[in-house]
């Protein structure tokens, strides 16, 4: 059964070549840095598995050491130029899409048919995994055309890669630290802290207070974790089930579904939700790192309104 | 009494960004106080920092279309995606993204979350098909409108998948949702759960759309 290991590996090809492509760029000072840095990548996703907790531990200080005293660097090495590109562009036309078109088309025609069809008995792929696994397929079958039809030098794709993922650097890890730091808030006791915190204010007998105080606690938890899986239970522990559901009689399907969603507004404003609002500014190259942050601020607190609307009303009132 | 060390870990957060600190710096950091300050051994926090990065090495799975997206921007995939829309009559950056926004809440609500996202279609289609059709409507955009455009790309992305993904059964937060009410023995179907997801998914769609739709005033009161 392909499973998400198959991925891990094809991942540890792609992180290793970000590895090669860094050393092959003369223009970057700091070019030995980048090559530990992925490589040590290259090493998690290969080896994860085999390290054990400790030296996964080992292996996430050395990462945290090297971009936090500034190892890490970016070249200036140009591919093409503008010019080039606007008459590559001219030249190959439209066409140009459909490389970059078979990634989302292979995993979104592909879980489809996978998922609604025998297919899915033949146990070919992990259900837990069938999108990913056909987004790894699609990547594939775009490099292999790309490849056939555009024929760039040889190392185009290594170059290429790894000027895209060093102009990320560092924020490329992040989302994954911050679910390390999540699991050992959870271990040393802040969901109960908060938990318990929440439960000492609430207030006696307003059912509109205590929708208040459950929706603001899943928005102020998820910013602190950023993500509001985590928040979720302890909020749901602490007010949801003992005051909205038990003492104020409120419908459950409402008080779980738009709790969540009001928790997503939180992540929609927050730091920690690393690779939905830092990756992305640096991917889009943006000067302010909280840029998408900004942008997303006033629809997250309008969302929060209306979520608040819906759990009261439909919550409570239908 | 309640035990107020482990907040301490949230503060030095706080901090630690605020002051601009390298964010993996700051995280590893408070990781470790949080654990040492919970009555953790170092080793126990080292390992679980460990174990928990291993976990979720699928986060980072996504980067593998970095090199297909970057060859194809060598050969002009970004000036393509402009002259498309500067091409075609109509398009306006709000309503690409109004378009952007509706895919990716009914993509996300089929339970297909990673078709599309920052690093396979934000980056190398949609960002420059919205700085493109901006242009088209405004003229030359100085720096803070283009990257306002561009940061704006990347929040309709996150807002679709957001308020389109739990109408989804099978997503994680649905079934997390199910699992903490069950264990206080609140019974649930997923679908009873993901039906709660629809009002809020209207409204993000009237909500960000109508920002989208006043970007395209406020980028035409420019020209």
């Amino acid at each position: 059964m392909i499973n998400l290991h198959w991925l891990y590996v094809l991942a540890g090809v792609v992180f290793a070549s970000f590895a090669l492509g860094s050393l092959r760029d003369g223009t970057n000072p700091k070019r030995l840095g980048n090559v530990a840095f992925w490589s040590l990548l290259t090493i998690s996703f290969w080896f994860g598995d085999f390290l054990g907790d400790i030296g996964n531990g080992l292996l996430v200080l050395v990462l945290v050491a090297i971009a936090g005293s500034h190892l890490i660097g970016r070249g200036s090495r140009e591919s093409t130029s503008v010019e080039q590109r606007e008459s590559f562009s001219r030249r190959y036309g439209n066409k140009l899409f459909l490389p970059a078109l078979v990634i989302p088309f292979t995993a979104f025609v592909g879980t489809l048919l996978f998922s609604y069809t025998p297919l899915k008995a033949t146990g070919l792929i992990d259900p837990k995994a069938v999108t990913l696994v056909l987004l790894g397929c699609g990547v594939i079958i775009a490099f292999v055309i790309s490849y056939a039809w555009l024929r760039p030098p040889a190392f185009s794709a290594i170059d290429e890669g790894s000027r895209l993922s060093n102009s990320i650097g560092w924020a490329m890890v992040l989302p994954q630290m911050l679910a390390s730091l999540g699991v050992i808030f959870a271990a040393a006791g802040v969901g109960t802290t908060i938990g318990a915190l929440v439960s000492a204010i609430i207030p006696e007998g307003s059912i509109l207070l205590a929708v208040l105080l459950y929706a603001f606690g899943m928005v102020l938890f998820t910013m602190i974790m950023g993500n509001a899986f985590a928040a979720f239970p302890v909020m749901a522990a602490a007010i949801g089930i003992p005051i909205l559901i038990h003492a104020d009689g409120g419908n459950p399907a409402v008080v779980g579904a738009v709790g969540m969603l009001a928790g997503f507004c939180g992540t929609l404003m927050t730091p920690m939700a690393a690779n939905f609002n830092i990756v992305p500014a640096a991917l889009l190259e943006l000067r302010n790192q909280y840029g998408v942050i900004k942008a997303q601020v006033p629809t997250a607190l309008a969302m929060l309104l209306a979520n608040i609307v819906i759990l009261y009303v439909a919550g409570f009132r239908l | 009494m309640i035990d107020y060390w482990p907040l301490a870990g949230i503060a030095l957060v706080i901090i630690g960004f605020a002051l601009r600190f390298n964010p993996l710096l700051v995280v590893a950091v408070a990781g470790i106080v949080t654990g040492l300050l919970g009555q953790m051994p170092f080793l126990k926090v080292l390992g679980t920092l460990g174990h928990g990065f291993n976990e979720n090495r699928y986060v980072s799975i996504i980067y593998i279309v970095l090199p297909v997206i970057g060859l194809l921007e060598r050969y002009g995939l970004q000036q393509r995606a402009r002259s498309l829309i500067a091409n075609m009559r109509g398009a306006t950056t709000g309503r690409l993204l109004v378009v952007y926004l509706g895919f990716r809440q009914i993509t996300a609500a089929l339970g297909l979350v990673s078709v599309a996202g920052h690093a396979q279609t934000v980056r190398p289609l949609v960002a420059p098909m919205a700085v493109a059709a901006a242009e088209k409507q405004h003229g030359k955009l100085d720096d803070d409108t283009a990257e306002y455009v561009k940061a704006m790309s990347a929040a309709t992305d996150n807002v679709g998948v957001f308020f389109g993904e739990d109408i989804f059964l099978a997503i994680a937060s649905i079934l997390l949702i199910q699992g903490s009410l069950a264990s206080f023995g609140i019974h649930l179907t997923p679908f009873q759960l993901s039906v709660w997801a629809i009002p809020s998914a209207i409204c993000a769609f009237a909500i960000h759309g109508t920002r989208l739709l006043l970007l395209d005033r406020r980028l035409g009161r420019g020209k």
